[in-house]
């Protein structure tokens, strides 16, 4: 800034060039906090368990099973658009006590003359119920590589806590898969 | 006051008394007179390019089916629409509006960086330049939305994105820049005895936004370069096959987008709370809580974001807390409304052009507020979101809000700039054909929004006909109106009634004491506030 420049105010004592350059860092700290609600956003569906999203894998632990209630867990399976896959759940649904352990499959096949990747992505539906999922092994932490007309039953093995609210009678897990050829690892 | 002239030694001895010969005036200039008014003809000429592809957009709507242009067009006319109005047309109004007047309010002689200045404005042509090619070329421009919402604008884009994104990083800076300096120079370049709680609106206004500026316009940097780096750079950011979540490009453009609105409508509360006094003779209403209805809009305006998203599978929680957080915002806004109102109450009102755009703005911008209301409504926007509605609501506080807050603007302070009072009689022409036109065009948009027409689409069912047809009609009067500004504006700076330097009977501020038309250089000499 040159000797010409307009002089602070007296009254406020401020130099602009150290308003400007505060300013400067407010808006580069901005920008990065930009970046920041990508992992924040993250660990608050997890912690919340809003967004349906189901953390894992967890460790498998013999707990209390809350024989005097039953859930109906059903599976759902989509094909995000352009995954040529086929991807279904061997069981439409499973009935089962808070607590116990259970093994279910799914069953995927690339019917194409290609080597493929694919990714899981599962949603638990109500989200309040998501928090309450415990898997040990799902297809859905890892991706999914299947050669050209390969097929492949996928075990999922999972329990609901305890804790699952009661009014809860029903949850859906559903999984969506996805081409993850560009991310594959 | 002659800080860049002095650094150019060439110029040295124009400083004092005028402005540069020739094209280089305007390329070196560092006077916010003269960068005030590259702005405002700058937003002048994307508001014409902005508003032909609006009226391509309402010629194709005229009629059910498909006759003029083709769908993949289409898209791109409302994309291309949406952000040069919001960026090219009413942001860049606003700063050349701050430009010219925060210095004149508060009797600094310049703005605080001027050279500063000069970069934010010349960033500008560059960014839209670009974005406008893309237009040319064979991929087209890009057809997403104005609020590009992932994977549409990173895995299915035109790959004129690119181009899109370094358009919106050099907007943003440019934004980011002039908002400093509007700061930098409001806190340090108040004349003795101008402190802030004897600030005019305009400038408390702009003071407010422009930290709304640098708070949220790097978000949106950051959004864009999180699609450029899943674009390009292999992240999944927002591909939920590389484990990314295309809701998070949601939140993150909202927590930006959010508050842009009100960037864009809190300086012309300020442009409408200056004019109702003049014309009403009387001082503003209740001047503090306007300060603090402002500051708290401001604030209220970064937790709200999620009622764009109530559709998205938010959990009941999340959804009622948005709904009552934007409720909220319905407070310190009617406050502001009774202001204006209680202002005019009892006072010698005369009707001259601004306080007709004035009086329009207060009327229509409450009409917008109420629709933004039953929007705010969560389990009613499930039947509103993405219709005509929602166009209809966020046309009503944009047009005949900030729009025509900044004609009041240009008119009010148009004979200050030029030394020529307008020609009312054509002032008046323009502002009953713009207000005519606008209703025209958006408010048949409230009823077939409700009765279910989506938003961006190019054809549409036939129930629908008649309320497009007339908004249709609506629409070239209210953009062939504009011809009539431009006109007014051309003929009032050649000449006419000659201004006094109060100008108006009612006026009250620095501003009024310089005389018309502003001479080049203005408050040397800080003058001494009581
Ligand atoms: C009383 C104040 C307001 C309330 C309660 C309100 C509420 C809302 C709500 C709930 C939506 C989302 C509708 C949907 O997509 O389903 C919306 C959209 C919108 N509002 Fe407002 N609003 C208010 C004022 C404003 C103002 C002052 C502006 C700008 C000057 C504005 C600009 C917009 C825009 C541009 C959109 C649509 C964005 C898009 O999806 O393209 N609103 N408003
Ligand atoms: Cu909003």
């Amino acid at each position: 800034m040159n000797s010409n420049s307009p002089q602070p105010d007296e009254q406020s004592g401020h130099k602009p060039n150290n308003t400007a350059l505060k300013l400067v860092i407010a808006a580069v700290a901005m920008f990065g906090f930009g970046f920041a609600l990508v992992p924040l956003y993250d660990i608050f569906c997890e912690i919340t368990g809003i967004n349906g999203k189901t953390g894992g894998p967890v460790e498998r632990v013999e707990q209390w099973v809350d024989t005097s209630r039953t859930i109906t867990v059903q599976f759902i399976t989509t094909n995000n658009a352009g995954m040529p896959w086929e991807f279904e759940a061997l069981q439409e649904e499973v009935e089962m006590h808070p607590g116990a352990w259970t093994q279910v499959k799914f069953w995927a096949l690339n019917p194409t003359e290609n080597d493929m990747v694919g990714q899981a992505v599962p949603s638990v539906s109500p989200s309040e119920a998501a928090e309450h999922v415990q898997k040990t092994e799902c297809f859905c932490f890892d991706q999914q590589t299947l050669k050209a007309g390969e097929g492949r039953e996928m075990p999922l093995i999972f329990s609901l806590s305890p804790e699952i609210p009661s009014h809860v009678k029903k949850v859906t897990m559903s999984y969506t898969l996805f081409d993850a050829g560009a991310f594959a690892k | 006051m002659t800080t860049a002239t002095a650094s150019h030694d060439n110029h040295d001895d124009h400083g004092h008394h005028g402005p540069a010969k020739g094209i280089m005036r305007w390329v070196l200039t560092t006077n916010h007179k003269d960068i005030g008014t590259m702005y405002l003809w700058f937003s002048l000429t994307m508001l014409f390019i902005g508003g032909t592809m609006a009226l391509i957009i309402r010629s194709e709507l005229f009629q059910p089916g498909m006759q003029l242009i083709e769908p993949e067009f289409f898209n791109q006319m409302t994309t291309m629409h949406g952000l040069i109005m919001v960026f090219g047309a009413i942001m860049p109004a606003f700063v050349g509006l701050a430009n010219w007047m925060v210095p004149l309010m508060i009797g600094a002689p310049d703005m605080a960086l001027p050279r500063m200045n000069n970069w934010s404005f010349w960033i500008l042509p560059f960014a839209f330049g670009m974005l406008l090619f893309t237009l040319f070329t064979e991929a087209g421009a890009p057809n997403f939305g104005w609020t590009f919402y992932a994977p549409l604008s990173t895995t299915y884009a035109p790959s004129s994105v690119t181009y899109f994104i370094f358009g919106v990083h050099m907007m943003g800076i440019s934004s980011i820049m002039g908002a400093i300096n509007i700061i930098v120079t409001i806190l340090n370049l108040r004349a003795p005895g101008m402190t802030l709680m004897k600030m005019p609106l305009f400038v408390w206004t702009w003071f407010i936004t422009a930290y709304l500026l640098v708070a949220v316009m790097p978000v949106l940097a950051g959004v864009v370069t999180m699609m450029l780096m899943d674009i390009h750079y292999g992240t999944a950011f927002f591909d939920a096959a590389g484990g990314g979540d295309p809701v998070l490009f949601q939140h993150v453009f909202w927590f930006f987008g959010h508050p842009e609105v009100y960037i864009m409508i809190l300086p012309a509360f300020g442009i409408v709370s200056q004019i109702i006094p003049t014309f009403a003779r009387k001082p503003l209403f209740g001047y503090a809580s306007m300060v603090y209805a402002t500051s708290s809009i401001a604030f209220l305006s970064f937790i709200v974001w999620a009622h764009h998203m109530f559709t998205v599978g938010l959990p009941l929680q999340t959804e009622l807390f948005f709904m009552y957080a934007t409720m909220l915002i319905a407070i310190p806004t009617g406050v502001k409304v009774f202001n204006w109102v209680s202002t005019m109450f009892r006072g010698s009102m005369t009707f001259e052009t601004p306080m007709l755009f004035a009086l329009a703005f207060v009327v229509l911008f409450t009409i917008g507020g109420f629709s933004g209301l039953m929007l705010s409504i969560a389990p009613a926007d499930f039947q509103y979101h993405d219709t005509y509605f929602v166009v209809a609501h966020f046309h009503y506080v944009l047009v005949p809000g900030a729009l025509f807050g900044i004609i009041a603007g240009v008119y009010y302070w148009l004979p200050k700039w030029t030394g020529h009072y307008i020609n009312e009689n054509l002032g008046k022409f323009h502002f009953w054909m713009s207000f005519i036109g606008v209703n025209v065009t958006f408010f048949p948009m409230h009823f077939i929004g409700l009765a279910g027409m989506p938003r961006r689409i190019p054809d549409y069912a036939l129930q629908f006909a008649d309320f497009n047809a007339i908004a249709t009609v609506g629409a070239f009067i209210f953009g062939f109106s504009q011809l009539i500004f431009l006109f007014v504006l051309i003929k009032t700076i050649r000449g006419g009634e000659k201004a006094t330097d109060q100008v108006w009977e009612g006026a009250e501020g620095l501003e009024w004491t310089i005389p018309s038309p502003a001479p080049y250089h203005t408050f040397a000499e800080p003058p001494h506030v009581k």
